[in-house]
This record gives structure tokens, C-alpha cells and sequence, in this order.
């Protein structure tokens, strides 16, 4: 189910040479590829003021921030070949799926106990499990009551377009200032692949006639967002033989309709969720497919590659979930906002980011100065901060980067099923699904590892090192690359 | 004269809810029933408004 999202193939040369060279002598990171460390040049101060500290749009901002979803909004007025939310597992992560759906009330329980015990909250998003905008009353009491109580939080809706347009004016008075779409489609005849019905005005279309009205109505929601200068990502679900290669022409279309940013994802599709891909043998894309096609994309809409395609009641950092922890019977009767502990984490960020940036130029200065051609594949275990401060044992995924010539460049993440140290199914077996993961990767960098995983991964030709525990990322590869080809004067780190 | 839900198919997906012109549909339990006292069957209406918003076919029947 969770394959990685990045081929091999992509991995041994850079996503975008001309991305990473002008990273490499900014110091800041790719936009493309990257989110940006500091404000990309070419974007607006504005937009990156709303992007900074959101984790869904800035790669940087993934690091320090988290995102929850509350699920309130049941709700649906399409169905989607790949979706079915009948079914919940909890340690299923695909969109759609929830373990309990919320009130406006109980949400509101939710984001206060969350925002009290987790400070890297700084977006709560509403991404169903049905469409945020067809369950608009719900969806807008709990933005308005939450926002009430916390008045920084930001506000981020996920919808599928159908009733988009009806509330893209409240959307802008109540300050929701980032709108995802699921678009899969501009031409209605794909669209009858996707979407066998539509509930419009009070009854049901089905085929392309459903797929027509849906489609317009999405182009409209987002010509509308737009003008209000709301930030509108698009989600497109891959679907090989469906529609694959018609994506280039979705990005093209919403590209020219002012959106942000542009996500693909792998279909998901497993017999055992119960959709109808599933059920029909629809295959999801391979790592391969769908990094070609993102490749392909680059130079449009501007590409999101850190997606972790996660369920609609997550809590967390991208990479982790921990929406177990606040379950409605965890939560107290009565809740009352502490601002206390987020302030103090932002205050916190916004040095760290500073000396971050710092340290990520120094580190690319260090990667340039060595004089080779060498290329690494290095996956990295964290738990946030952008530092390399995850037990190997513990990591639920590791961040790979590529760092070479051209400099230090995230390209992607490996979910791990099970953590080595957490695995009840007996240790090495666990261990070898780690090592699968981690295919075609070089060297593993984590804040402690063993001697007998250690000893494992380097039979499996991996190189695992806790010599760079706690550092920053770009740092710790940094100074592994310099080590590994032999730089005389070791360059000095920020 | 009412509809009724039947309850292995319902997704709990609420749809119906505000979809019903009687508000007879509510959630009870793990899923959602249609108090056949208040079930007008959309008389008056094009369509049955449950069964046209529902996700799952055939679960919004004539009980």
C-alpha cells in the first residue's frame, strides 16, 4: 500500500538541474522541488506570508508545522471511483477514511486539546470524509467557533468543486485563505471514467453529462477563488489508462486558471477498501509512472512532491499521525485555549529557521566545494525541526535527498509499514521491510542506531551512521559528503 | 407510507440528513434511520431526495 513515491531511476539524477543550481548559489532551496527556506524570489511576499507556515504548501514549513483535520463534514455530493468511506481501519492512511466523525462542538474539544498539547499546530483543514462545501453548515460552524477561540489558526478546505462556487464568498470573508480542489479531469468523457454520479441542484446525473456540470463548476470555483486572491491547490489522483497523460492537460487548464500549486497523487487501490477501482483490478501507478509524469509536469503549475496523501481526521506533522492520541473519549468535557505553547514554539521556529537557512547555505557551499562528481542518496529519519533526530528504530518514514554537484535537494519520502523497534511480528522481519523501503538509498542518517540493525543494513548495502545526530539535515549531509570524498580542509559549518 | 434505510449498506456518510424535506432522517447508533412518522416518501417532490443523494444504490427503499 505505501510504496515509495520516488523511482530509483529519478533518484540518481536531480529533478530539476536548473532548480538545484540556482539553490545551490542561493542557498535557499528549490521552489520545485523544495518549498523554499527562504522566500522564493519569484513569489510574492503575501502569498509566501500565507505559505510560510503552512505544511501542506511549503516543503520547508512541513518541517516545523502541523496540519489536523477535523472530520465534520460526512457529507457527499459526488462519487469517486477510488473512494469509498464506508470502511475504516485505523492504521489505514488514505484520504476519505475517518475513525469517528465530529460535531462542530466536538471539533472544536478537538483542535483546543490538540493545539494545547501539540505546537506545532498551525492549520486546521476540513477534507471531509465527504466535501466540506456540500456539508457547508457544518463545515462553517466549526471554522467560525474555532476561530473564535484561536484567531491564528489557519483555515484550509478540501473539496471536489461541485458546490464550490455557491460559498467561495463566505470562504473569503472567514478568512479560509487555502482551498484545495480535486480536479482529475477537463474533458467530461475522462470524467465519466472517474465519476459514475453527481447530485446537483436537487437530483442525480450520471455519465458525462454529470461529468460536464462537475467539470464546469470546478473551473468556476477556482476562476472565483482566484479573483479573491485565495491560494487554490489542485489534487489530481493519477489513474493509469484513465487519465494519465491527460493530467499535463488538467495542469494546463488550472494553471491558466491562477492555481498555486498542482498534486499528484498515486491512485490507491486495494480490493480489500471496497472501491470500485478496487474491486474492477484498476491498478494505482508505480513509483516510476508517477514520477515521469510529474517530470513532465515541471515547468507548469507549480508541483507539490511532498503529499503524504493522509486520512481526513490526521493530527500531526506530515509524517506522523497522531490522531490516535485524541480521540473523542481522550478528550476533556471542557476545554480552554493556552496560546502559551504555540507562541512560545513560533518564537523558537522563527530563530531556528533563521540559523536553518544559515546552515543550509553553508552546507551547499560545503557539498560544492568538493571536487567531484559523486552523487548520494541519503534518507534521513526525523521527527521535525528539519534535524536529523529520529531513532532509526522508531522512524515512520524517512526523508531522502540527493546531494551532489549540484548541490543538497529533497526529492521524496519512504513510509515504513512497520518501525523496527515497534514490530510485534519478530524484529527481522521488520527489519527487512525497512530495508526494502530504503532501496537504492546510499546512506541512512538517524539520531541513534544499533549494531545489529546496523550490521544488517550494511549486508544489504547500506551504510547507517548516527554520527550526525541532531543536526540540521543539509548539515549532516554536508559534512557526511565531505567526509566521504575526502575534502583536505574540512570546510567549517555554521 | 415511509422509506427506510437499510443499515449494512449505509455508508453513515449523512448525506440524506439535511437532504430530507421532513427531517425524518437521524442518526441512531452507528447508522441513520427514517422515522416513518415524519416520512412524507417526497410527496410533492421530483424525486426521492434520500435515495438520489445516497452513495450506496438501493438503500434508501419503500419499507
Amino acid at each position: 500500500m505505501n510504496q515509495p513515491m520516488i523511482s530509483l531511476e529519478s533518484l540518481f539524477a536531480p529533478i530539476d538541474e536548473e532548480a538545484l543550481q540556482k539553490a545551490a548559489t542561493s542557498g535557499g532551496c528549490s521552489s520545485s522541488s523544495c518549498g523554499s527556506s527562504a522566500k522564493p524570489e519569484d513569489m510574492a511576499e503575501d502569498v509566501w506570508d500565507k505559505i510560510k507556515d503552512h505544511p501542506c504548501y511549503s516543503e520547508e514549513a512541513h518541517h516545523y508545522f502541523a496540519r489536523m483535520h477535523v472530520a465534520v463534514a460526512p457529507a457527499c455530493n459526488i462519487q469517486c471511483n477510488y473512494c469509498n468511506r464506508k470502511y475504516d481501519c485505523a492504521n489505514e492512511s488514505r484520504p476519505g477514511v475517518v475513525s469517528e466523525k465530529l460535531t462542530p462542538d466536538q471539533a472544536m474539544r478537538k483542535v483546543v486539546t490538540v493545539a494545547n498539547e501539540v505546537p506545532q499546530l498551525s492549520v486546521l483543514g476540513i477534507a471531509g470524509p465527504g466535501d466540506a462545501c456540500y456539508d457547508w453548515r457544518k463545515t462553517k460552524a466549526t471554522f467560525e467557533q474555532i476561530s473564535k477561540e484561536i484567531p491564528d489558526i489557519k483555515l484550509c478546505i478540501s473539496t471536489n468543486g461541485l458546490a464550490l462556487p455557491d460559498h467561495v464568498d463566505e470562504l473569503a470573508t472567514m478568512n479560509v485563505d487555502h482551498v484545495t480542489i480535486t480536479i482529475n479531469m477537463v474533458d467530461p468523457e475522462i470524467g465519466a471514467k472517474i465519476y459514475p454520479w453527481i447530485y446537483y441542484n436537487k437530483r442525480r446525473y450520471e455519465g458525462i453529462e454529470a461529468a460536464k456540470i462537475l467539470h464546469e463548476r470546478q473551473m468556476l470555483g477556482l476562476e472565483m477563488l482566484t479573483a479573491r486572491g485565495i491560494l487554490t491547490k489542485i489534487n489530481s489522483v493519477m489513474i493509469p489508462g484513465v487519465n494519465d497523460e491527460h493530467l499535463l492537460e488538467v495542469n494546463k487548464w488550472v494553471k491558466e486558471r491562477g492555481a498555486f500549486l498542482h498534486n499528484v497523487m498515486p491512485l490507491i487501490s486495494d480490493p480489500a477498501h471496497g472501491t470500485h477501482y478496487g474491486l474492477t483490478g484498476q491498478r494505482g501507478p508505480t513509483p516510476m509512472e508517477l514520477k515521469a509524469l510529474q517530470d513532465k509536469l515541471e515547468g507548469g503549475a507549480k508541483l507539490m512532491r511532498h503529499c503524504r496523501q493522509c486520512r481526513a481526521d490526521a493530527v500531526g506533522l506530515l509524517g506522523e499521525d497522531r490522531g490516535q492520541e485524541f480521540t473523542l473519549d481522550q478528550l476533556p468535557e471542557t476545554v480552554t485555549y493556552d496560546a502559551s505553547r504555540r507562541e512560545a514554539y513560533r518564537e523558537i521556529v522563527a530563530k531556528e529557521r533563521g540559523d536553518h537557512v544559515e546552515a543550509k547555505k553553508a552546507a551547499v557551499a560545503e557539498v560544492k566545494d568538493v571536487a567531484t562528481d559523486a552523487k548520494l542518496l541519503v534518507a534521513v529519519a526525523t521527527k521535525g525541526g528539519g534535524r536529523v533526530n529520529e531513532h532509526f528504530g522508531h522512524a515512520k518514514e524517512f526523508q531522502v535527498y540527493e546531494v551532489g554537484p549540484k548541490g543538497i535537494g529533497f526529492v521524496g519520502h519512504r513510509k515504513v509499514e512497520a518501525q523496527y523497534c515497534e514490530g510485534g511480528w519478530g524484529e527481522d522481519a521488520t527489519l527487512d521491510t525497512v530495508i526494502q523501503a530504503l532501496v537504492g538509498v546510499d546512506v541512512v542518517l538517524c539520531a541513534k542506531i544499533g549494531d545489529c540493525p546496523k550490521d544488517m543494513l550494511t549486508a544489504a548495502g547500506i551504510r547507517a551512521t548516527d554520527d550526525y545526530g541532531f543536526e540540521y539535515i543539509e548539515t549532516a549531509i554536508g559534512s557526511l559528503y565531505a567526509a566521504e570524498f575526502g575534502l583536505e580542509t574540512s570546510a567549517a559549518v555554521a | 407510507m415511509a422509506f427506510k434505510i437499510i443499515a449494512s449498506q449505509c455508508t453513515s456518510c449523512g448525506a440524506c440528513e439535511f437532504e430530507c424535506p421532513s427531517a425524518a432522517i437521524r442518526m441512531k447508533g452507528e447508522t441513520y434511520i427514517i422515522d416513518p412518522a415524519k416520512c412524507t416518501e417526497c410527496e410533492g417532490m421530483d424525486t426521492q431526495q434520500c435515495a438520489a443523494v445516497c452513495p450506496v444504490p438501493k438503500t434508501c427503499i419503500k419499507a
